[in-house]
């Protein structure tokens, strides 16, 4: 395989559009005759609209229509999920007068300018009954139902964890909380819709767009050819804009009611309130253990909370069975049902949220026995996937512990909590495992050869700031050994090959190995052409013969003659030269198990008296099979790393338990860090050699940076402070009073 | 947002008391970081706004007394930045420099700042019950999530924080308030200026109608070099104090002649802590000196469901300020 480009740490190509404003985000397409819907939401969490009065509204000057549940034209259902729709909610926008959750769309107006329609949405008086609000895991009196999960994947329990746990020579357990968060991409969601006739386009921030093609394609009964839907440029998806939330078909209805191009962008607040967050979890972890560290039983269990109409499991006990080799395992999670949004996928949706149980649990039982916590985890090293019982497609995860202790320097924490003091200061060095599952979905991307020499890759997934650009150039210039500038990709948009969701940290395995297998169909089809052309200098040879390298195709049997790409298409009389590739999705009949693997180090000092906690340092050492692009690479372990150091301490979603809404609706509350919160990051990628995920041997690399990091940052504060906190967000208090 | 009309006046105070006057529910606006954000919420809902951001000097000067006189419209980074502040009075430069980001304070007005209204969710929130903005309808933080709110000078009616780092500075200074109203010029001291909401919590200030603020006048400084402004807070920068202290010693060799304490994030207007300081007083450096004061500061505290830990995080802070404040110079 061809190394010229691919692993180099090359700059986004996109960067030059980025920083002069060219590239293009779904509210930026100017379009003639456009005009603006504001969407209206419930003040209540439960209940339904008794009455909705819109005639004040009606008559706000440059208003053209104002739908509610009561005039909605019709809509069909997108169908299921997992049909290769990217729908959301089951209950379709403004379908009857229920309300489910605080913020819910009770009406859309459409005006001629974005203030009209919000000065008119301002006069739309509504009426309602109101029903108690249904919220918080603390409240016991809301029923409890085991979760099924909607992915396919469910962690499986093995032995028999609650016998060997009661007979275990240590035994911990503990109860550990989550919050809810929410994506808070920079790019609100947004979405501009353009009939004509029966055709639509829309212009969506979307992970998904040939899932929200689909969709969109049922909910208006026209057939998929007639959708287009755009996505060139997202700021910021992780998860959130993997699924088509409410607003899109409602820009789609609009538009088809105003006859118009309409243009819907949410606004900081309907970011809380209208596209689903992290769920919120409380989970019981109980490990038990000989002296000497060998794992006998681990128990995982807990609840997280879904919508009232649709479910969403964060399956925070998805690694637990595979993480080490412990003989008897139980897992199992429950769902409540609350008065909010659907719950939805965010970065590493289950390894985020349960990795940091498990990962601190395990600390606290090397504290417990008086062993150092890498040393535990080698103790119980998973040499084999203990859960589902067959080889690992490659781990690294020893040299990750190994390279990452070494660089960091372990050997210098303290062992005794709360007795390493600096300048005043208490200072902890805490380390945690990360992972999360390394996946290939199915994807389609096209190939062509065109008359100078140079290709043109194509395919539907967008560019959502990781850097994908790049990557599907580097991948398209090695496959066909030609220089970068020789290649381009073009990307976000259904009208080519279709890609799956962007996400699960697999754009690379999957829309990357179909750009491979694009270039590399090409070449089949070019030598099948040489050798079959009577004017071509191979005519006669075998397919076997040819053979591409470095931009230039040669015969073994015709040693005096060398093609370019470009001359092979003269000698074929063709001006281009077209082909597909199809990834299968990696999936069941699989005889290896494939997962990310990495470990999290930091350091923290604390305030001994004002309970401050600040990062001091932070070092990732992760595997992700073969690196593409080591500056974009470091840069998504860097950007899970801040996630996570954000989550830890202090990212929440917060609600009034009373009446359901969020208090904290924007970004001043809602605190994420600043710079001055976040260390340099060190990450060192660590080689590994992966054989079976694709051709191009890379695993991805878009989540592992978060999972774990939160048991990094509590693991540092116990050693500083002796003080254990198994809450999310870790806030000043915890410390302080505990 | 409601249609309203909006005017610029920028020749003499007179001018812009006369023109809010003139014009019905009035309001007068100057960096607009706040008010134009209340008005996006519909909290607070003007017909029309007079723009005094650009009325009368915008700088700082001296007085004969040795104090100076801080125009209403100079910006809080102006300040913060001048010589004169950062020598005399580094505890405001302090205080302001710990507000909001850099883009906020280049705009945000000193009177501005010293008015800017509570950041509590349920104020936020009209959906919510809230007696500062609609009287008699309820408090939904008293019995809700109340983990920013007071726990020093709150009623049955309103337990919101006054959230800004500069009143608490300028309650420490003894700063005093010159405004023009129709009735004429006034002048109010600082320490009265804020009111707390009692039986009237949308009353916050001693301000009459269309009363406008002019100049905001730092008396000559009682300490310079032993002073401290400490702000603790959910992350690094750009958050809301959850305590913060200003603290002014006035030292000779180790006995403390005077002090100044003044506590943010913790009381429903700038807190000055008189009985604190008094037990300061007189007294030799120490950190049970220190520890006795911030006892007797949050003496009278009570405490709500999620912001309890405030008690003791606001007297470590006290004690912290007070150390830093009797060893260092800040600048
Ligand atoms: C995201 C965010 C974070 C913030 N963080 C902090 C923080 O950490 N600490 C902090 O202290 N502050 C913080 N602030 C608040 C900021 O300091 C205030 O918004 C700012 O000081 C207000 O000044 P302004 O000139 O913009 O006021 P405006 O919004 O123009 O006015 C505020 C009020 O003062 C009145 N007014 C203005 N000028 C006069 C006058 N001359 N006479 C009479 N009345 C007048 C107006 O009618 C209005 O009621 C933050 C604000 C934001 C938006
Ligand atoms: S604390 Fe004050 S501002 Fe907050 S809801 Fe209660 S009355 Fe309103």
């Amino acid at each position: 395989m061809s190394n010229e480009f691919i692993g180099k740490g090359l700059s986004r190509l996109e960067g030059p559009l980025k920083v002069t404003g060219k590239a293009r985000y779904s509210a930026e397409f100017p379009l003639k005759g456009i005009c603006y819907a504001v969407l209206v939401g419930s003040a209540i969490s439960a209940g339904r609209v008794r009455s909705i009065n819109t005639s004040k509204a009606e008559k706000t000057a440059g208003v053209i229509k104002i739908i509610t549940h009561e005039n909605r034209p019709p809509l069909s259902s997108p169908g299921d999920r997992l049909s290769g729709s990217a729908n959301s909610e089951k209950r379709l926008p403004l379908q009857d007068a229920e309300i489910n959750y605080a913020g819910q769309y009770i009406a859309l107006v459409i005006a001629e300018t974005l203030q009209s329609a919000q000065h008119a949405a301002e006069l739309i008086e509504v009426n309602y009954d109101k029903q108690p609000t249904v919220l918080g895991l603390k409240n016991k009196n809301i029923d409890r139902f085991p979760a099924k999960s909607q992915m396919g994947e469910i962690a499986k329990s093995r032995g028999d964890a609650k016998a060997e746990y009661g007979k275990a020579e240590v035994k911990l357990e503990s109860k550990y909380t989550t919050e809810a968060q929410n994506h808070n991409q920079m790019e609100p969601h947004a979405s501009t819709a353009i009939w004509d006739g029966d055709k639509l386009t829309v212009y969506d921030a979307s992970q998904y767009p040939a899932g929200v093609r689909n969709g969109l394609a049922k909910m208006f009964n026209i057939p998929l050819e007639n959708v287009r839907v755009v996505s060139h440029f997202v700021g910021g998806g992780f998860g959130g804009k993997g699924n088509m939330w409410q607003h899109v078909p409602l820009a789609a209805l609009a538009a088809r009611v105003a006859r118009r191009p309409v243009k819907i962008v949410l606004s900081r607040k309907q970011m809380f309130n209208n596209v689903g967050n992290r769920s919120e979890t409380e989970q019981r972890i109980a490990i038990g253990a000989n002296k000497d560290g060998t794992l006998k039983a681990i128990i995982h269990e807990g609840v997280s909370d879904t919508a009232m109409k649709d479910d969403f499991v964060e399956q925070f006990t998805i690694s637990t069975p595979m993480l080490y080799a412990c003989p008897n395992v139980d897992v199992a999670q429950e769902l409540v049902r609350v008065n909010k949004i659907l719950p939805t996928y965010m970065r590493a949706p289950g390894e985020a949220t349960g990795v940091w149980v498990i990962e601190s649990a395990l600390d606290e039982l090397a504290h417990a026995i008086n062993m150092d916590p890498i040393e535990l985890r080698m103790k119980n090293y998973a040499h084999q996937d203990p859960e589902k019982e067959r080889p690992f497609s490659s781990k690294a995860l020893d040299k990750c512990y190994q390279i990452g202790a070494e660089k960091f320097g372990w050997s210098k924490r303290y062992k005794s909590p709360g007795t390493n003091k600096r300048g005043g200061k208490l200072i902890g060095l805490g380390m945690a495992t990360a992972t999360r599952g390394a996946k290939r979905f199915g994807a389609k991307a096209s190939a062509r050869l065109n008359a100078d020499g140079s290709f043109l890759f194509r395919s539907s997934t967008p560019e959502q700031g990781t850097g994908s650009i790049t990557v599907m150039t580097q991948i398209g210039a090695d496959c066909m050994g030609v220089p970068l500038n020789k290649v381009t990709f073009e990307h976000g948009d259904t009208n080519f090959a279709a890609a799956p969701v962007a996400a699960g940290s697999a754009t690379v395995s999957s829309v990357g190995n179909a750009v491979w297998g694009a270039g590399k169909a090409i070449q089949k089809e070019l030598a099948e052409k040489l050798i079959a052309e009577k004017k071509s200098p191979f005519f006669g040879a075998s397919k076997d013969q040819i053979e591409f390298k470095d931009g230039a195709i040669t015969c073994s049997a015709k040693t005096k003659s060398k093609l370019d790409y470009a001359s092979a298409l003269k000698v074929l009389g063709q001006k281009s030269l077209d082909a597909k590739f199809d990834t299968d999705p990696f999936e069941k009949g699989q005889d290896h198990s494939t997962h990310g693997f990495g470990a999290h180090f930091a350091e923290v000092e604390v305030d001994p008296d004002l309970a401050i906690v600040s990062v001091k340092r932070f070092l990732s050492a992760v595997t992700c099979g073969r690196v593409m692009n080591e500056k974009t690479c470091k840069a998504q372990v860097q950007g899970g790393v801040i996630w996570g150091i954000s989550q830890a301490l202090m990212e929440s979603t917060i609600f009034d338990e009373r009446s359901g809404r969020v208090l904290n609706r924007g970004l001043d509350e809602y605190h994420i860090p600043v710079n001055a919160d976040i260390p340099e990051i060190e990450v060192h990628l660590v080689p590994e050699e992966e054989k079976h995920l694709g051709a191009l041997g890379a695993k991805g690399v878009g989540e592992i940076g978060i999972a774990g990091v939160p048991a990094a940052i509590a693991n540092a504060i116990f050693n500083a402070t002796g003080k254990r906190i198994r809450r999310l967000p870790i806030r000043i208090e915890d410390i302080l009073l505990s | 947002m409601k249609l309203f009309s909006y005017n610029k006046i920028s020749d003499t105070p007179q001018a812009a008391v006369a023109s809010a006057s003139q014009h019905p529910n009035a309001h007068y606006i100057g960096g607009g970081t706040n008010i134009i954000d209340l008005m996006k919420n519909m909290v607070m809902i003007p017909d029309s706004l007079i723009d005094v951001s650009e009325l009368g000097d915008p700088g700082i000067r001296s007085t004969s007394s040795g104090g100076i006189i801080i125009g209403a419209a100079a910006k809080n980074s102006y300040v913060a930045n001048h010589r004169t502040v950062r020598d005399k009075y580094p505890v405001l430069a302090r205080a302001l420099l710990s507000g909001a980001s850099p883009q906020l304070r280049n705009m945000a007005s000193t009177a501005g700042n010293a008015l800017q209204r509570t950041r509590c969710f349920y104020f936020y929130d009209t959906a919510s019950a809230c007696n500062k903005r609609e009287p008699g309808s309820g408090c939904d933080a008293m019995h809700g999530y109340n983990r920013m709110h007071a726990i020093l000078g709150t009623s049955d009616q309103c337990i919101a924080t006054h959230p800004s780092d500069m009143c608490v500075a300028m309650s420490c200074l003894d700063a005093i308030i010159h405004t023009v109203g129709k009735a004429g010029e006034r002048k109010i001291p600082f320490i009265d200026f804020h009111k707390l909401p009692e039986k009237t919590p949308h009353i916050e200030n001693a301000l009459q109608e269309n009363e406008l603020i002019t100049a905001i006048e730092l008396p000559a400084p009682l300490f310079t070099d032993s002073s401290c402004y400490l702000k603790i807070r959910d992350r690094a920068s750009y958050a809301f104090a959850l305590v913060s202290v200003a603290a002014g010693l006035d030292l000779s060799g180790g006995q403390i002649r005077n002090a100044r304490l003044a506590l943010g994030g913790v009381a429903t207007k700038p807190w000055r802590a008189v009985e604190a300081e008094e037990i300061l007083k007189g007294k030799n450096i120490s950190q049970d000196v220190f520890a006795a004061a911030a006892e007797s500061a949050l003496k009278q505290a009570k405490t709500f469901e999620h912001n309890a830990f405030k008690v003791e995080l606001a007297k470590k802070a006290i004690i912290r300020a007070l150390a830093i404040a009797s060893r260092s110079r800040q600048s």
